[in-house]
């Protein structure tokens, strides 16, 4: 489908490096992503080398998995960011990332948006970045915790000499502001 | 049939942030193939960790360029890499357990006590995590125990109850430094169970302590 006024610059890239090998919208990706990516990869303790071969494995990647990227189900950043994680996870900790594969999910019809609850991308990346902002201070520490320390919920615990249940009720909560902001609560 | 038990948002948000150990994220995966309601929650953390990625302050690159990365799409390929088709005697064995123990079937089973028999998946990471497989015949309990860190259940076949609930296929039970407990087989079929942790079980009685040894938790 063609791009609307709407829809996200960087979804629109990604969908013209999948349909047509196109440089100039790679060169956008890149000039947008490289940078953060490598930022993402140096808070989760990367040498700065490391940071920028991850940086330039996972850009690898979105050229390389383009044609699996489906703008009606995530946006540009979020597909990134999967990818950026895996590479994280295998190339740092040496494990990896164990996830339900795409085909599996094909056969499940109930994971296609509807289209009639589906809100544009651009109007959904508007009402996260607000849930994220409306996050209290606490809440959002443990959710920045959660992304950028490589630590489960227990070590985030520890890490702030709160008694789990507490990381758990805020972690809970956050997520209850962020599905309803988007309009997933069920 | 969708699962009951869901993993808390803890440890969704853990999965998606990449931040669980590979047996947790494992047995996260399972109950996510079978549950679209947590798959829908995860699509939901995933965009969290987009937006989070997208406001991060750009690091300037040194020795990284566009070019160079373009010349390796040229030298390397451009095509991502064929996924691997699994062979049709691997049917009935779950996608996600593959990479660990290729065919169900073909797995060795190891004498854990009357009753029990495990198979190791991951042996235990720097973390301090592992994961195990467990067969559980019908009426046999597990000794009673609490938890030093996460423990997972996955139930990959016929059930199980304890102190918290009755768990069948594609449920996931979930504890951690707050609760003991002593899961029971409790139908007539044996329960195959998926069990990761991220630190060391705790045992409670004379038998969990003369288990804990042998069953490697
Ligand atoms: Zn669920
Ligand atoms: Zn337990």
């Amino acid at each position: 489908a063609a791009p609307d006024d709407g829809a996200d610059p960087m979804s629109c890239a990604l969908v013209a490096v999948a349909q047509r090998g196109d440089r100039e919208a790679f060169a956008r990706l890149f000039a947008h992503f490289a940078p953060r990516v490598k930022s993402y990869m140096l808070k989760l303790g990367a040498p700065p080398q490391r940071a920028e071969d991850l940086a330039q494995d996972t850009m690898l990647a979105v050229w390389r998995k383009a044609a699996l990227f489906d703008p009606a189900k995530a946006e540009a950043a979020t597909w990134v960011f999967t990818i950026a994680r895996n590479l994280r996870i295998d190339g740092l900790r040496r494990e990896r990332h164990p996830e339900v594969s795409d085909e599996a999910l094909a056969e499940h019809e109930d994971d296609r948006p509807r289209a009639d609850a589906l809100m544009d991308g651009a109007q959904r990346a508007t009402r996260l970045r607000g849930a994220l902002r409306d996050l209290t201070p606490e809440q959002a520490q443990v959710v920045h915790l959660s992304f950028f320390a490589d630590l489960a919920h227990p070590a985030i615990a520890e890490r702030l000499n709160l008694p789990l249940g507490t990381v758990k009720s805020r972690l809970r909560l956050a997520m209850g502001k962020i599905r309803k902001a988007l309009g997933d609560e069920s | 049939r969708h699962p009951q038990h869901h993993p808390s948002d803890a440890l969704l948000v853990g999965y998606g942030a990449g931040g669980l150990g590979e047996g947790l994220s494992l047995a996260v995966a399972l109950h996510l193939a079978a549950c679209p309601e947590c798959r829908a929650a995860l699509a939901d953390i995933q965009a969290v960790g987009g937006a989070l990625l997208d406001d991060l302050p750009p690091e300037p690159l040194e020795r990284l360029t566009l070019a160079d990365t373009l010349a390796r799409l040229d030298r390397e390929g451009c095509a991502a890499p064929p996924r691997r088709r699994c062979r049709p005697e691997e049917a009935g064995t779950p996608d996600l357990l593959r990479p660990y123990i290729g065919s169900l079937a073909a797995v060795p089973w190891q004498r854990l006590a009357p009753g029990v028999r495990r198979a190791e998946l991951l042996p235990r990471t720097a973390r301090g995590g592992c994961a195990q497989l467990l067969r559980i015949a019908p009426g046999t309990a597990l000794p009673h125990h609490g938890h030093g860190g996460l423990e997972l259940t996955l139930v990959l076949a016929g059930s199980f109850s304890d102190e918290l609930g009755r768990y069948v296929a594609g449920d996931i039970a979930e504890a951690d430094g707050d609760v003991r407990h002593q899961p029971i087989a409790d139908s007539h079929e044996e329960c195959l169970c998926l069990i990761a942790t991220e630190a060391p079980l705790r045992f409670t009685g004379l038998m969990g302590r003369l288990m804990q040894p042998f069953i490697g938790l």
